[in-house]
């Protein structure tokens, strides 16, 4: 058993300590390419590469404008193009309609908590959630949590619970692009990857001064 | 040989995979920690684990993928052994070292699975259908292309990365690769490098290595696979890989060994240049 643990704690690329000092050598050498494929040549590749989807999944391959300015400026549009996004995505959100943003909390943490839903894997009618915590510290209580996006831990706290902060927190979690274009979070209402009543529950798994997240 | 392999494997089950994947969990965040303290011959001991055909089940595959190359099959009747995957006909020492590639004889630059599947067709003739239906092993399913993977990557350990970007259509392929690194698409909004270009992430608690930069995390990457997968009990190659990340992208399943696949490979491996390959290793 030795051994089997030593490994593990060696981690899972172990190569990495034993290329270490010796082949950071090889990497030098080398200097990024910066010669750029033809639009044209990456749509065939993409095609190629997905020729047949199942019915109604092919917009999943097509790149929507958004999307297709943020790769092809790697997240960093310019400045006429920031705006271009900005004012496009706010466009796009959807309140509820008697304006009530926050839902209930314990709901929302179930949608923060899980990371099922829309992959070829899973069942179309199965359990969908925002996976939150993929990315982000929320409760305190939580260890397995990602570092993708910034802490929310105390979110509504530190914004003294005010009704204009939950409403901002809910068109981000709508569409993160109206509010920063080219973030890396993913558009959980413009895509209807959530819905209404999921996008109202974690917005007061964020404001609600009993959620876990606002207890420290 | 093949016996004792399969007595290791079994060995492996009862000792308990998860009893060990525990240890793993909590051990590999102490490693986080502890990193710089790696000593040598803990290093040393974990090679020699994964090197060795009676600890690491994947060497069943390896055991397979020998058999199969010398196996006689298709319309043909002849064996793989005449199949060039880039150093000339039969020749397997290293070439993994050197994949995607470009191919004359296709004008297209290929990776192993699609050189390999080409080969079965043109030279051995085989249908390659079947083939490609049993391209992820399961319960139940041996995959041929994953043995073949296994044995061939098998003969370019204790070498280095080195893929060639200097012909034209190999310039496009790592271009269109790096393209693909960065395209966002599908109802999350992802491209490989919302994951996987930062040093030092995580989702939830796994760690993400950089891939977008040449250096150490796309060495330790790409030179450890394939892999044996002990969470899933099944030795892997790029291509599940790659499958299972467009998976978690909520993106369409990819064609097997299609060209997409090649050009995020040939990009990835060029950025694991000079990596040592140390294959099949055993991961989570
Ligand atoms: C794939 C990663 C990812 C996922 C999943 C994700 N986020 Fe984010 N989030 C980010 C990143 C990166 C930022 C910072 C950049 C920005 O503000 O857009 C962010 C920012 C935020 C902010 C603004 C923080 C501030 O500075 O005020 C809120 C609120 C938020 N996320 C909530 C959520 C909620 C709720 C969910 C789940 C329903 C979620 N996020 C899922 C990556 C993610
Ligand atoms: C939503 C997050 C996410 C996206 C997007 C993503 N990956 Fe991954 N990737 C992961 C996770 C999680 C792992 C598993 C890490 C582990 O098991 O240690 C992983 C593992 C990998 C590995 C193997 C790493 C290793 O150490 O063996 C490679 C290579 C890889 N990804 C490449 C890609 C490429 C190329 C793309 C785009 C086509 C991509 N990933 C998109 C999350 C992602």
């Amino acid at each position: 058993m030795t051994p089997l643990i030593a490994a593990c704690k060696i981690g899972r690329n172990v190569a990495a300590a034993i290329v270490g000092a010796t082949v950071a050598l090889g990497s030098v050498a080398w200097a990024q390419q910066s010669s750029k494929a033809a639009p044209e040549t990456v749509a065939s590749v993409v095609k190629n590469t997905w020729k047949a989807p199942a019915e109604g999944w092919q917009t999943r391959v097509d790149q929507d404008d958004t999307q297709r300015l943020c790769s092809e400026t790697r997240n960093n549009p310019s400045k006429a193009d920031y705006e271009k996004i900005r004012v496009r995505e706010l466009a796009t959100i959807v309140f509820p309609a008697d304006g009530v943003v926050l839902g209930n909390w314990k709901d929302g943490e179930a949608v923060a908590q899980t990371g099922t839903g829309g992959q070829f894997s899973d069942k179309a009618d199965g359990p969908r959630g925002g996976n939150c915590y993929a990315c982000h510290q929320m409760s305190p209580k939580e260890l397995s949590y990602g570092t993708l996006g910034p802490s929310l831990i105390e979110y509504g706290k530190i914004r003294k619970y005010a009704a204009a902060d939950a409403k901002a927190a809910y068109v981000k979690i709508f569409n993160a692009q109206s509010v920063l274009p080219c973030s890396n979070m993913p558009r959980f209402g413009f895509h209807k990857f959530l819905s209404e009543q999921q996008l109202k529950d974690v917005t007061a798994f964020l404001f609600d001064p009993e959620s876990p997240v606002n207890k420290p | 040989m093949r016996h004792l392999a399969e007595v290791t494997l079994h060995v492996w089950r009862t000792l308990g995979l998860v009893a060990m994947l525990t240890v793993c969990a909590v051990a590999s965040n102490v490693a986080a920690q502890q990193a710089p303290d790696i000593t040598e011959k803990e290093i040393e001991r974990y090679r020699a684990m994964i090197s060795d055909p009676f600890a690491n089940p994947a060497y069943l595959n390896v055991d397979r993928g020998e058999t199969l190359w010398a196996q006689a099959r298709g319309t043909k009747n002849v064996s793989l052994q005449g199949c060039d995957l880039g150093e000339g006909a039969g020749r397997i020492d290293g070439v993994y070292a050197k994949l995607p590639r470009y191919f004359a004889d296709t004008d297209r630059v290929m990776d192993i699975e699609q050189r390999l599947l080409w080969c079965m067709e043109m030279l051995q003739g085989v249908d390659t259908k079947d083939v490609i239906k049993r391209r992820f092993s399961g319960p139940g399913i041996v995959s041929d292309m994953e043995d073949l993977v296994a044995f061939i990557a098998n003969k370019s350990n204790g070498m280095k990365f080195a893929v060639s970007v200097s012909h034209p259509k190999e310039q496009e392929m790592f271009a269109v690769g790096e393209a693909m690194f960065y395209r966002r698409s599908s109802i999350m909004d992802f491209s490989c490098a919302t994951c996987h270009a930062d040093d030092g992430k995580r989702i939830r608690l796994q760690g993400l290595p950089n891939l977008s930069k040449p250096g150490k995390n796309a060495q330790e990457t790409m030179g450890t696979w394939p892999t044996y997968r002990v969470s899933q009990s099944q030795m892997r190659t790029m291509q599940h890989r790659l499958w299972d990340c467009y998976r978690q992208m909520r993106m369409p399943a990819p064609d097997y060994a299609s060209d997409g696949i090649t050009a995020l490979t040939l990009y990835l491996t060029r950025q694991a240049e000079g990596g040592d390959i140390l294959v099949p290793s055993i991961k989570r």
